[in-house]
């Protein structure tokens, strides 16, 4: 396929939003079983208005995908049967989640209604919002999975492990970019936060490395003989029916050299996983408040390429049919 | 239910591409036009086509086939492509079975085009809406046409008439025998798409000659041989 | 969206639907123009008319864009004054000003030297117009694209069986069993013969193509059999040779209607040797070109005349008539002539496997002899025996430039001519078969004249400027036997050149050899590229100049549609109309679009007015006749006789009260004659309310065994087709050519060749086909040049003319070398890499791909896809002349010197065909740090005035009614 700008940032920004989304209320949730140290309600207000920004960032960046943005309200209408329509619905969910979360924290609405146990666990209206917004998020990073991983035609994407992928590194980066925010301000979180983000990468690169490992042995269903129903082991295409490009070359292929393909995977491979991964635990060591936010942003970047990739290496069984000009 | 269709002569198309500008010239005025064209007197000239003509290789020389390939939207009875718009802007007619897109409603996300396996959708880069074979809707379903003429442009339009247009769920239309009894097959059946354009394989008609016809009785040959005597020595002159 | 089911076609604007006929290929299809408040909003095939039933090809489809491209001139243009020739550099002027200035430089060349007005057309509909007009104007120089097209076939069959392939004849699929194709790709009759052959293939009919691609029909064959390029002369004589041999030949046909059985002399002592021996006691028609004086010798009665009642004659043998005269019956020379030419002998030199090329020789004669149809049609011959049936033997052939545009081509249909004889298929079903006007006499009547002394001073030509010698006295030469046209057509060099040698035109005329000429006038040709072999060198003379600074060749007048190659050269340029724009004519007296069952000619009728100041180039040339004052065009007071072509096309007739004009429907006063009546003021009415279509169906008894079939004759003479009743009896062997030969041996009296071209005349005109190597392979060295390069016509495009077609070029904007992988492979080359292509004349570079449908001893791309850069209103930098390329750059207009010192034609040495088959290239990788693009390039052609702007902007969405318009 081609990796489209529009959508690589669309997903890794909110995949990181959801993730961050994620972590301010497992923080919460920590601070109010007395796990972790609590934290001020600026904290998650702000850490929600990132979050927010993210997703607004992402939300943007996929109206560029858009041939007619105007209309984009006219997605919402096919949720029974698409998934990029329910997401669609989820993502201003979640945004709306999280800006409800944010201003509760802001507003210190955050009175409880109840106390569970021996006043163990405080329930107010942001852990409520909390609780919600997890589940949209999970929602939502399964609605995105879901637009890829439900194209069967997309051998690459059509596995669990794609929503595996955008769960764990979503999360992992949101993780990643919480304990950035609280080395940033530093506050005690780095450490909870990093391990968080570690787990959840070290998640990630079990179901990526898996991904790769299966999709470097896939065997795709169509091939030529599938294609135009000729039984015969030698076919060979010679034209394509026209000779510059169309829509069907340019939206299915990367025009790009397997070298560089392999470029990126290893650019990602690098990025995503072990240099976070180093930087966390160097940060743990050397208390550093720069390391996690460099960690962060690495690890963005190596998901940028990581989504590129990801859209690079799926082989649509449509470019059986434009693979020459004459 | 009526699903309408076309089937593809393999046999006898001989990639001539009238059934690509026939489309385009009608399509382009018509109900799904405009058919945009980018770059037309430019470096790469590209644009909207709904049907093209590809040409295969099979096999090694000389035992070469060459393979001419119309392919327009297949108009599948489960098509994929459906269900994956978020707009409802792709559908499939009740009433015919025909896919189409209502270029009103689409805002152009392509996802539908990601759910084809047979790469017939194409974006308008200028309108930013999806589009594609029609079937020729706005000819087949005008009945101030003559009944002839109520069929895609492609079909009336193809010298070798390999593009034959009607209802696969008719068992008697011409569609439905043919396939039946051309061994009619549909594309990348193991996607489960269960499309309805069919195509017709290639098939030989080979000779077989056996000896004895190549002698036969009335061999003009027989007429002819005759021998002249020229002097020469025979047995008739040294035997006694 | 509107509900389509709801919505109808109608409700978007006014719509009209008119019928016209196709131009955007040489086939002529019947289209029905629908148009949308003045824009063609769809062009479909008219299902009433004879040729395309309604059906329509990518070409046709795409009319539409053919109206709106930028590449349109609309205003005559003149050279700035100081502009150099080929820079475009123009001015606009009136037409008045054109014609003036165009009429005064003729007035002055015709009154002083005629011939140095010479006018040549390119894929040209109206030669009748065009070639009338040169006779009026009284130059010799005129012709049209036949010489580098097709002449080979044209003459090969047409001196063979009165009738050809090309638009005059073709295989009758209907009923034919097996069909066998020759070199051809895509033909003129392209929706017909897409038609038949899917029809063909239906009803289970075996279809072999013999071509060294296999792309387009070739690739739905059931077999295909490639060969090596300009080898099919073997091929056939040895298919030819097996016939015989295994005797499957049609010994009936062959001595009824074929000179099989004639004797001919057989003495080499004699200068008759080689004639066939004449009872000159015989009764014969006065004037007939081939009477029926000749012998048989009966296996019961010794020499009777031919078709003596009861006689039985013999095929072979040779005999000693009653005078002593040694004579052999004709077939037995060709069976001693093929005797050598074995199927292993052709293995070699076609790289076809012997094996099948006896398997196809049975399959032929099998299917010949034993497939035979009957139809219940009664006919009487031309010797008064009645027939109850018409009876075929279903094999089928079709052949075009395939065997046509080679130096031996001529021989090589020869071959293939007598190969369809012996199995007893023309004019019969399921066989080859004409179409009206054809079949004329062995050679048809029109001679061209016959020396210098016809070329006269403000005086007609004195004959046609085109012909069919039968014997050297018909030959356009003067006492020395120097050529007298530009062309050298009808000399020695090229004696039976029938349609001329419009490809010697520029080099003959820059080098003055045999004259210089002041004006070349060139319609519808796109010399300076596609058309011209040797292209680089032809652009080169073109703007040649000599040491007074003048140019070579002084004046060039292109009258064109588009800004073509050819128009940055012009002088001066008329800019002409789109076929939907005008009148025309496809008429008898030219290439008529008949039918086998009889005489089909057509029109075309404006459907939408002229662009810009476009004038429809036959009005021109009808105003410029009466401008000259030209007899045919004024009347006795010197003014103009007709207003233009539409009075013209009705009132004008070939000699007055021939009853013979350019249109055969609807003649008489009230439209009750055809072929031949008076005038009829309203015949292009009739013309209109008919599809612009005249189809006159011949009784079933006149279809068939029409060169023998004596109602039919008898018909066609009263209805003006010919001149004689008489049989056209086939030549198998043909004593045309024997008198040419043995002029050349010096074996008869009257014209001989000059010494020089003696033995060229005796080698190649002899009278039974031989097979010899293409004359430019002879001169090149194989090794050096291993590969032979081929061009193919691609479905979707006509020579030169759809580049500026929005669509048509998205289907080829450019093209590849087709090269196979183990060639290619062996010279390190990749798919789609750059290449050098090279032959003796230079190189070019282009872009390879590999395919395993070509013989690996050729490289082939499509035809005249490459472009000049700028050059129809392209950006340069369009992939045309960027990627695309052009393989004329490297076939020669000449043979590469010789011994001899000639310059020698890249023809063939009896028809003066083209040679574009014949050159021999070789390959190899280009350097990596060379440019991605091919080679030669030129520098961009520029915008002219009154073409619309350029760059057209980044999008062209059109939608009839509404495009263009705010
Ligand atoms: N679409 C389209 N149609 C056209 C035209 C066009 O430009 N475009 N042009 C028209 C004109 S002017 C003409 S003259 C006709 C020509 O019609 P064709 O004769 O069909 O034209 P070509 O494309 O030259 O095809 C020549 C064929 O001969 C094969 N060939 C070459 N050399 C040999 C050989 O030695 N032996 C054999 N057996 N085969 C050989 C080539 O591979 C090719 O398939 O087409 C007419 N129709
Ligand atoms: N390498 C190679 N070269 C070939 C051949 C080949 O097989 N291989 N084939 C040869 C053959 S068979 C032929 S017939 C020739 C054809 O060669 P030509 O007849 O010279 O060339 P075309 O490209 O047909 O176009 C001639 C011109 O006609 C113009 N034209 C189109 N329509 C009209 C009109 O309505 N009015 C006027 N006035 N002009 C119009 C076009 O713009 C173009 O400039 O090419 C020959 N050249
Ligand atoms: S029009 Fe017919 S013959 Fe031509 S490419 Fe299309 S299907 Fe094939
Ligand atoms: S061919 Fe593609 S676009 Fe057409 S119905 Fe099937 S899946 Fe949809
Ligand atoms: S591009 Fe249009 S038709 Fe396709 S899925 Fe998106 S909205 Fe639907
Ligand atoms: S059916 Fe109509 S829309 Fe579809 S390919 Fe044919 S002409 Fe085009
Ligand atoms: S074959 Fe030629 S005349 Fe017929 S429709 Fe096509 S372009 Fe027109
Ligand atoms: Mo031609």
């Amino acid at each position: 396929m081609h990796p489209a700008f529009s959508v690589i940032f669309l997903t890794t920004l909110i995949g990181a939003a959801q993730g961050l989304f994620l972590a301010l209320f497992t923080g919460q949730l920590y601070a109010s079983i007395r796990l972790i140290e609590p934290q001020t309600d600026v904290f998650y207000a702000v850490g929600s208005a990132l979050a927010l920004g993210l997703l607004i960032a992402g939300l943007g960046a996929s109206f560029f995908h858009l041939g007619r943005p105007e209309r984009a309200w006219r997605a919402a209408t096919r949720w029974r049967t698409s998934w990029l329509s329910r997401e669609v619905i989820v993502l201003p969910m979640m945004m709306a989640v999280v800006f409800f979360y944010g201003l509760f924290h802001w507003l210190e609405w955050t009175d409880p209604f109840v106390v569970l146990g021996d006043d163990m666990l405080a329930i107010d209206a942001t852990f409520v919002i909390g609780a919600v917004g997890t589940l949209v998020a999970f929602a939502l990073y399964v609605c995105t999975a879901m637009i890829y991983a439900s194209v069967k035609f997309l051998e690459e994407w059509h596995s669990p492990y794609t929503v595996g992928n955008f769960i764990f590194l979503g999360a992992g980066s949101g993780f990643m970019l919480a304990a950035a925010y609280s080395a940033y301000i530093g506050n005690h979180l780095v450490g909870f936060y990093g391990t968080w983000a570690v787990i959840l990468t070290l998640l990630g690169l079990a179901t990526r490395g898996a991904t790769l490992v299966r999709n470097v042995g896939l065997r795709h269903k169509s091939n030529l003989q599938t294609a135009i129903g000729v039984r015969h082991r030698t076919i060979e295409q010679k034209s394509q029916g026209f000779t510059g490009s169309s829509f069907n070359t340019r939206e299915f292929f990367h025009h790009k050299s397997p070298e560089f393909l392999r470029l990126v995977r290893l650019a990602f491979l690098v990025l995503v996983f072990p240099v976070p991964i180093l930087l966390i635990a160097l940060a743990y060591v050397t208390q550093s408040a720069t390391l996690p936010i460099i960690a962060f942003v690495a690890q963005y970047l190596g998901l940028l390429a990581e989504r590129w990739y990801f859209f690079a290496e799926a082989r649509h069984p449509q470019n059986l049919y434009y693979q020459s000009v004459a | 239910m009526t699903q309408l269709a076309l089937v593809i002569d393999l046999n006898v198309c001989v990639g001539c591409h009238a059934c690509v500008t026939s489309c385009k010239q009608w399509n382009t005025s018509g109900w799904a036009g405009p058919m945009v064209d980018e770059n037309p007197y430019d470096a790469d000239p590209t644009g909207t086509f709904f049907n093209r003509v590809q040409t295969f290789e099979v096999g090694n020389y000389p035992q070469t086939e060459t393979v001419h390939f119309p392919k327009s939207c297949l108009h599948c009875e489960d098509p994929p492509c459906v269900p994956v718009c978020p707009t409802g802007a792709s559908y499939k007619r009740e009433d015919n079975g025909v896919v189409l897109v209502d270029y009103d409603k689409c805002i152009g996300c392509k996802y539908c085009s990601w759910a084809c396996p047979y790469g017939v959708r194409e974006l308008d880069e200028q309108q930013k809406v999806m589009k594609k074979c029609t079937l020729c809707i706005d000819r087949i379903t005008d009945q101030t046409l003559p009944e002839s003429e109520r069929k895609p442009a492609c079909v009336l339009a193809c010298p070798t008439s390999a593009r034959l247009y009607g209802d696969v769920h008719d068992p008697d239309s011409e569609v439905s025998v043919a396939i039946r009894e051309r061994g009619g097959y549909p594309l990348m059946p193991e996607w489960g798409t269960r499309p309805a354009n069919h195509y017709l394989p290639r098939r030989k008609t080979r000779m077989h000659i056996t000896e004895d016809e190549l002698q036969r009785a009335d061999n003009p040959l027989t007429k002819e041989d005759i021998t002249v005597y020229t002097g020469e020595e025979t047995l008739d002159d040294v035997t006694w | 969206m509107k509900d389509p089911v709801v919505h109808t076609d109608r409700e978007i604007g006014q719509t009209e639907v008119k019928e016209t006929t196709c131009y955007m290929c040489a086939c002529r299809c019947g289209i029905r123009v629908h148009l949308r408040d003045g824009q063609v909003r769809y062009i479909e095939g008219n299902p009433n008319h004879p040729l395309n039933h309604g059906v329509i090809c990518a070409k046709g489809s795409s009319g539409i864009m053919k109206q709106v491209s930028p590449a349109r001139l609309t205003k005559p243009l003149r050279r700035k004054a100081k502009a150099r020739r080929g820079e475009s550099q123009f001015e606009e002027i009136s037409w008045d000003e054109a014609m003036t200035l165009l009429a005064d430089r003729l007035k002055k060349l015709r009154a002083e030297d005629p011939k140095k007005f010479a006018l040549f057309t390119g894929r040209d509909q109206m030669q009748a117009l065009t070639g009338m007009f040169a006779k009026q104007f009284g130059t010799p120089n005129y012709a049209a694209h036949g010489g580098f097209c097709s002449v080979n076939m044209a003459a090969g069959m047409i001196y063979s069986i009165g009738g050809s392939f090309w638009e005059f004849g073709g295989p009758d699929l209907e009923h034919a069993k097996l069909f066998v194709m020759i070199g051809t790709a895509e033909d003129h009759h392209s929706n017909p013969l897409k038609i038949q052959i899917s029809k063909f293939k239906r009803r289970g009919g075996r279809f072999v193509s013999i071509n060294p691609v296999r792309s387009g029909y070739s690739a739905i064959a059931d077999e295909w059999v490639p060969i090596k390029p300009g080898t099919d002369g073997a091929l056939l004589l040895a298919l030819i040779h097996e016939i015989i041999k295994v005797g499957l030949f049609d010994r009936e046909f062959l001595i009824q209607y074929t000179n099989s059985a004639e004797l001919v002399i057989d003495d080499p002592q004699r200068d008759d040797h080689g004639m066939f021996y004449r009872d000159a006691s015989a009764e014969v028609t006065e004037g007939c070109t081939d009477p029926q004086n000749k012998l048989w010798w009966d296996r019961h009665k010794g020499q009777v005349l031919t078709h003596t009642e009861g006689a039985d004659p013999r095929l072979m043998g040779n005999y000693t008539l009653t005078d002593g005269t040694p004579v052999k019956p004709s077939f037995q020379l060709l069976k001693e002539r093929v005797e050598r030419y074995t199927p292993e002998w052709a293995e070699g030199i076609t790289g076809i496997p012997a094996e099948t090329i006896r398997r196809l020789a049975y399959e032929m004669g099998v299917t010949a002899r034993d497939q035979k149809i009957e139809l219940p049609i009664t006919w009487t011959d031309c010797w008064d025996k009645e027939h109850d049936t018409v009876t075929g033997n279903p094999v089928a052939f079709h052949a075009m430039r395939g065997l046509a545009a080679h130096s031996n081509g001529f021989q090589t249909i020869r071959s293939l001519s007598i190969l369809m004889t012996i199995l007893g298929t023309i004019d019969r079903p399921g066989g080859f078969r004409h179409r009206a006007p054809f079949p004329r006499p062995i050679p048809p009547c029109p001679k061209p004249p016959h020396g210098p002394e016809a070329v006269q001073p403000d005086t007609p030509l004195d004959g046609l400027p085109l012909g069919w010698p039968a014997k050297p006295e018909d030959l356009f030469v003067d006492d020395d036997g120097a050529p007298v046209r530009i062309d050298k057509a009808f000399s020695w060099e090229y004696p039976l050149s029938v349609h001329g040698l419009m490809h010697n035109v520029i080099t003959n005329a820059w080098r003055g050899d045999p004259y210089p000429i002041d004006t070349l006038f060139l319609f519808m040709a796109n010399m300076a590229w596609n058309s011209s072999m040797n292209t680089s060198e032809a652009r080169r003379m073109l703007t040649d100049t000599d040491e007074n600074g003048d140019y070579k060749i002084p004046f060039l007048v292109v009258v064109d549609t588009f800004s073509s190659e050819t128009v940055a050269f012009a002088d001066l340029v008329l800019p002409d109309t789109t076929y939907l724009e005008r009148h025309d004519v496809l008429s008898m007296l030219d290439r008529p679009i008949s039918e086998f069952d009889g005489p089909v000619d057509a029109v075309r009728m404006p459907v939408l007015p002229p662009k810009g100041e476009c004038r429809p180039f036959q009005d021109v040339i009808i105003e410029l006749g009466a401008r000259l004052g030209l007899p045919a065009f004024t009347k006795e007071d010197g003014s103009a006789k007709y207003r233009n072509y539409a009075d013209f096309i009705v009132n004008y007739e070939t000699s007055p009260g021939s009853g013979i004009g350019f249109l055969a429907g609807w003649r008489g006063e009230f439209g009750e004659k055809y072929l031949k009546g008076e005038p009829n003021p309203r015949q292009w009415e009739h013309y209109k309310a008919n599809g612009c279509v005249f189809h006159h169906e011949l009784p079933r008894s006149y279809q068939f065994m029409r060169n023998w079939n004596k109602g039919y004759l008898h018909w066609a003479r009263s209805h003006a087709l010919t001149r004689w009743a008489e049989p056209i009896t086939l030549h198998v062997y043909s004593e045309v050519l024997n008198r040419f030969r043995a002029a050349a041996q010096g074996r008869r009296p009257g014209r001989q060749p000059p010494e020089h071209l003696r033995k060229r005349v005796e080698t190649f005109f002899d009278p039974l086909p031989f097979y010899y190597e293409p004359l430019e392979t002879q001169r090149i060295d194989k090794n050096r040049y291993p590969l032979n390069a081929l061009t193919q016509r691609p479905m979707a495009m006509y020579h030169s003319w759809d580049s500026q077609n929005a669509w048509l070029r998205q289907i080829h904007s450019h093209n590849y070398l087709f090269v196979n992988p183990k060639v290619a492979v062996a010279q390190g080359i990749s798919d789609g890499d750059w290449i050098w292509v090279e032959s003796h004349l230079g190189r070019v570079k282009c872009m390879c791909r590999f395919s395993e449908a070509v013989e690996p001893g050729t490289v082939w791309t499509w035809n005249a896809i490459g472009k000049a850069a700028g050059a129809w209103a392209l950006s340069p930098n369009a992939d045309e002349s960027k990627k695309g390329f052009l393989l004329n750059h490297l076939i020669g207009e000449e043979l590469p010197p010789g011994d001899d010192g000639l310059h020698l034609s890249n023809s063939d040495p009896v028809t003066g065909q083209a040679a574009w088959f014949d050159v021999r290239v070789r390959i190899s990788k280009a350097d990596e740090q060379e440019p991605r693009m091919t080679e030669p390039q030129f520098a961009p052609m520029k915008p002219l005035p009154g073409q619309e702007g350029r760059p057209r902007g980044k999008w062209q969405a059109y939608v009839a009614g509404m495009f263009g318009r705010k």
